[in-house]
C-alpha cells in the first residue's frame, strides 16, 4: 500500500498530459523552421500556448515558455529590477527561495534593497504595512513580488488588493501552487510564474505570463525565441501536454478531503496544530504535532507506504526550520515538529482515513524518539 | 530485525549496510548530518559531513535497494563532540572526538532514536567483532588488525553493545573494497578517512587558536628556564617534539619533547625524550564493555593511542576508575586519551587517563 500526499511537490502525471506529450514526441519539426515540419510543430505549439493564455485571461503574446516555475521566477524578479531603475524589492515573508533567493542575490550583488511584507498567524500578508510602504517609498520600488497561494500552507494572498495598492508599480505573482486549483487570472499584473507539474503535467515547462508591451533582459540569449527574452528551441511536446492538463482539476472533491483530513488530525491528536487557515488552496494541509520532529514523523509514515513532506529542504537534504511557520510566528520548536500533507487528484477517501488511522500511533512514537 | 545503518558515504559503511541486508534484516540507511553549515565538496582524506558525501551515502543506499534518509544531528554533535573537544584542550588535555562521537551520537543519540522508533539496533562498517556469549555481547578486536576500531568503540556498555551490529570485523579491509566493487557501490575506491571530520582543512593548532585564542606563554624546561614562548599551550601534545620553534639546543644536542602542559600558567614544560617514559597510569570514567574488572591485579594489555600498540599491563578496578601498571615503560602519554584494557583481544573496557607518572 502507498498513499502519495506531497502533490505540492509535484503531483503524478495526469493521463490527458501522458497522452498529448507521448503523441507529440512522435513528431519531427523545429517550431521555428520554415518547412511544413516546421510549421505544424508550431501550430501544436501555438495552439497550446492560446489555451493557457484563455485559461488566465492573458493574451497568446503574454506567455513565455520557460523550463520551470524557478526559470519564470528568477526572470521575472531579476528582469523587472534590471529593467527599472528603482532600487526596492518588495516581497513577502513568505515567498518560495525561488523569489526570495533571486531577490537576495540582487541585494548582495547589485546592491537592491529587499524589503519584506510581514504575515499574520494565518500566513497571510499584511496590507497594512504594504500600504505605509508604498505611501513612503513607492517612488523607490522596482517591483512587487507576492505569491498567489503559499506552497507549504496554502494560505491564499490577497493579490486583487495587492493589485491596487501598487498603482503603477510593476506587480509580479508566483502562482506555481495556484494555477487550475483556484480561480486565477492575469488581469492587474504584470508577470505571473505558473508551471505544469503541480497540477499533473510534465516537470520541466513553466511559463513567465508577462505582460505585453514590457520587454526585460533575457537571462538566456541566442535564437530569440519567445520575444527574445527566453531563447532556446520551443518544446513543442511540452507546450501541449501543459495545455492538457488545464481543464477539469478536481478541486472541490480534494476540497473536500483537505476538510476531512482536517477534522480527522484535530479529533485523533488533540493538541495538533493546524497550519493552514481556511481560505486556502484546496489540497494542503499544514500541522504542527508538539513534542516530535518532522524528519521522525515523516520517516514513520514513509515506512508505512505514506509520502508527505517537512516543508523547505536544503540541499544536503537536512530538515531546517521552515521560513513560511517562522514568518507567522511560530517557534522554532514548533516549525521543526511540522508536516505538509497535499491532496491530489488521484487521492481518495479511505487514503485519508488511513492516514487518520496511523497518524497517532506514529505520532506517539515520534515522540518517543524525540 | 530491524536496523538503521549509519552511512557516512564512505565504503566500510557501505558494505555494514549490504551485509546487514544479506544477512537477512530489514535496514534503513541514515547518513547523520553533523555539521549545520556543511561543506559542499571533500577536502583531503575526510570521509563524511560533507555534501559530496551524504550523496554518496544516498547512492550506496541506492544500489543496496535500502530507504535512506538523513538526520541532522548537528545539534547533539556540537554540543556533545566540538564543545567537549574544546574544552578538553582548554584544560591541557588531549581528547579523541572518536570515541566520544561513538559514545554519545552513534550508539547513544542515534541507538535510543532508532529504539522509540521500533528499530532494534544500529549497523556500522567499524572494525570490530561483536561475540554472542552467555554473559552477553562481548566486544572483540577486527581481523584486520591493521583498521582495529575496538579502541574508539571501548566506551560502549553492555547495553549500547546489545544494539550494536559490525558486520565488517572478520574481514580485511582490501577485501571490504573488492566486495563493495562487486556489489557495484561507486565508493569502492574512495580514500579512507582519517584526521577530525569537524576541522576540514586538517589543521588542528589552527583550528584551535581559532577558538581558544593565541595567548602567548612560555616554553620552560624542567627547571623553569625559559626557552622560548608559544601561541596557545593546548595546541600542544604529550610527546610532541616537532613544531616547538625552539633556538637554544640541548647541552647534547638531543632533541626536546612535551612533557606537561599547565593550562592554568598556560606554560609548555620540555625536557628530554627518557622524562616522557611512564609505568603507571590512572583513569577514571571506567566504561565496561562486559563484566566490571576485579579489585585485584589482573594481567592483560593496554592501548593508549587508536593505532597504537597493546602493551602488557597488569590493572585492577580502583574507586570506579582504574589503576593500570605497565611492564615496560612507555613515552608521552597525554592526559585525556584513553587506555584500553584488553583480555587477549577481548575489550574489558575502557577509562580516560588522568594522572600519569
Amino acid at each position: 500500500m502507498s498513499i502519495y500526499l506531497d502533490h505540492a511537490a509535484t503531483s503524478p502525471l495526469r493521463p490527458a498530459a501522458l497522452s498529448a506529450l507521448v503523441n507529440q514526441l512522435k513528431e519531427v519539426g523545429n517550431p521555428s523552421s520554415l518547412h511544413t515540419f516546421g510549421r505544424e510543430t508550431r501550430r501544436v505549439l501555438e495552439e497550446s500556448r492560446e489555451k493557457i493564455a484563455k485559461f488566465i485571461s492573458a493574451a497568446p503574446n503574454e506567455i513565455i515558455f520557460t523550463s520551470s516555475g524557478t526559470e519564470s521566477n528568477n526572470l521575472a524578479v531579476k528582469g523587472l529590477f534590471w529593467k527599472s531603475n528603482k532600487k526596492i524589492i518588495v516581497v513577502s515573508a513568505i515567498e518560495h527561495h525561488a523569489v526570495l533567493d533571486p531577490a537576495k542575490w540582487l541585494s548582495e550583488k547589485e546592491s537592491a534593497e529587499v524589503i519584506q511584507i510581514p504575515v499574520n498567524s494565518e500566513g497571510v500578508i499584511s496590507l497594512d504595512f504594504l500600504g505605509d510602504l508604498i505611501a513612503k517609498r513607492g517612488a523607490e520600488i522596482a517591483l512587487i513580488s507576492i505569491m498567489h497561494s503559499n506552497n507549504e500552507t496554502g494560505a491564499l494572498q490577497p493579490i486583487k488588493e495587492v493589485i491596487s495598492l501598487a498603482g503603477d508599480i510593476p506587480v509580479h505573482c508566483d502562482a506555481v501552487q495556484s494555477l487550475a486549483k483556484v480561480p486565477l487570472e492575469f488581469i492587474g499584473l504584470t508577470a505571473m510564474s505558473i508551471n505544469a507539474h503541480k497540477l499533473g503535467g510534465p516537470i520541466g515547462i513553466g511559463a513567465l505570463v508577462l505582460k505585453r508591451g514590457i520587454d526585460i533582459p533575457a537571462l538566456l540569449h541566442g535564437g530569440g525565441q519567445e520575444r527574445e527574452i527566453r531563447s532556446g528551441t520551443l518544446n513543442a511536446p511540452m507546450a501541449t501536454a501543459f495545455a492538457a492538463v488545464l481543464e477539469n482539476y478536481p478541486s472541490a472533491a480534494i476540497a473536500k478531503l483537505k476538510e476531512i483530513l482536517i477534522s480527522g488530525i484535530k479529533s485523533s491528536i488533540p493538541d495538533a496544530v493546524i497550519n493552514t487557515n481556511p481560505n486556502s488552496l484546496p489540497g494542503i494541509v499544514n500541522a504542527t504535532f508538539p513534542g516530535t520532529r518532522g524528519e521522525t514523523l515523516l520517516l514513520l509514515l514513509d515506512m508505512e507506504g505514506i509520502a508527505c513532506s517537512t516543508g523547505a529542504a536544503c540541499s544536503a537534504g537536512v530538515h531546517r526550520p521552515s521560513h513560511v511557520l517562522l514568518a507567522m510566528g511560530r517557534s522554532e520548536e514548533a516549525a521543526m515538529s511540522s508536516l505538509r500533507f497535499s491532496i491530489g487528484p488521484d487521492n481518495s477517501e479511505s487514503e485519508i482515513n488511513k492516514l487518520i488511522e496511523i497518524l497517532p500511533s506514529v505520532v506517539e512514537k515520534a515522540r518517543l524518539a524525540k | 530485525m530491524k536496523l538503521i545503518a549509519a552511512m557516512s558515504g564512505g565504503v566500510d559503511s557501505a558494505v555494514a549496510a549490504a551485509r546487514a541486508v544479506e544477512a537477512g534484516h530489514q535496514v534503513v540507511g541514515v547518513h547523520l548530518a553533523l555539521s549545520s553549515n556543511p561543506q559542499k565538496y571533500r577536502s583531503g582524506a575526510r570521509g563524511c559531513c560533507t555534501i559530496e558525501d551524504s550523496h554518496d551515502a544516498r547512492r550506496a543506499a541506492d544500489v543496496i535497494g535500502i530507504p535512506f534518509y538523513i538526520w541532522d544531528m548537528a545539534e547533539d554533535f556540537h554540543q556533545e563532540v566540538v564543545e567537549n573537544f574544546l574544552s578538553e584542550y582548554s584544560v591541557g588535555r588531549t581528547p579523541n572526538p572518536c570515541l566520544r562521537c561513538n559514545e554519545k551520537i552513534k550508539f547513544a543519540a542515534v541507538l535510543e532514536r532508532a529504539k522509540a522508533m521500533g528499530f532494534d539496533g544500529v549497523v556500522t562498517g567499524h572494525y570490530a567483532i561483536l561475540k554472542e556469549t552467555p554473559n552477553g555481547k562481548t566486544l572483540n578486536r577486527a581481523v584486520d588488525i591493521s583498521k582495529d576500531q575496538s579502541y574508539v568503540l571501548a566506551v560502549l556498555n553492555q547495553e549500547q553493545l546489545q544494539g550494536a551490529h559490525f558486520p565488517l570485523g572478520d574481514t580485511p579491509k582490501t577485501e571490504i573494497r573488492k566486495e563493495a566493487e562487486r556489489k557495484g557501490l561507486a565508493v569502492a575506491n574512495k580514500p579512507d578517512s582519517h584526521d577530525i571530520c569537524f576541522v576540514p582543512s586538517g589543521d588542528n593548532a589552527g583550528w584551535l587558536r581559532d577558538r581558544l585564542g593565541s595567548e602567548v606563554g612560555p616554553i620552560v624546561d624542567q627547571s623553569g628556564k625559559k626557552l622560548g614562548e608559544h601561541h596557545g599551550a593546548y595546541t600542544y601534545t604529550i610527546g610532541q617534539r616537532k613544531g616547538l620553534g625552539l633556538t637554544t639546543p640541548t647541552e647534547d644536542g638531543s632533541p626536546r619533547f612535551v612533557l606537561k602542559i599547565e593550562p592554568k600558567t598556560n606554560t609548555v614544560v620540555v625536557g628530554p625524550k627518557e622524562d616522557l617514559a611512564i609505568t603507571k597510569i590512572f583513569g577514571t570514567n571506567a566504561i565496561w564493555c562486559g563484566p566490571k574488572a576485579s579489585s585485584d591485579w589482573a594481567i592483560g594489555f593496554v592501548q593508549v593511542r587508536a593505532h597504537g600498540a597493546a602493551l602488557p599491563a597488569k590493572y585492577r578496578e580502583l574507586n570506579g576508575g582504574l589503576d593500570i601498571e605497565l611492564d615496560e615503560p612507555l613515552l608521552g602519554v597525554a592526559t585525556g586519551q584513553a587506555a584500553v584494557i584488553y583480555d587477549e583481544n577481548r575489550v574489558v573496557g575502557s577509562v580516560t587517563i588522568s594522572e600519569t607518572s
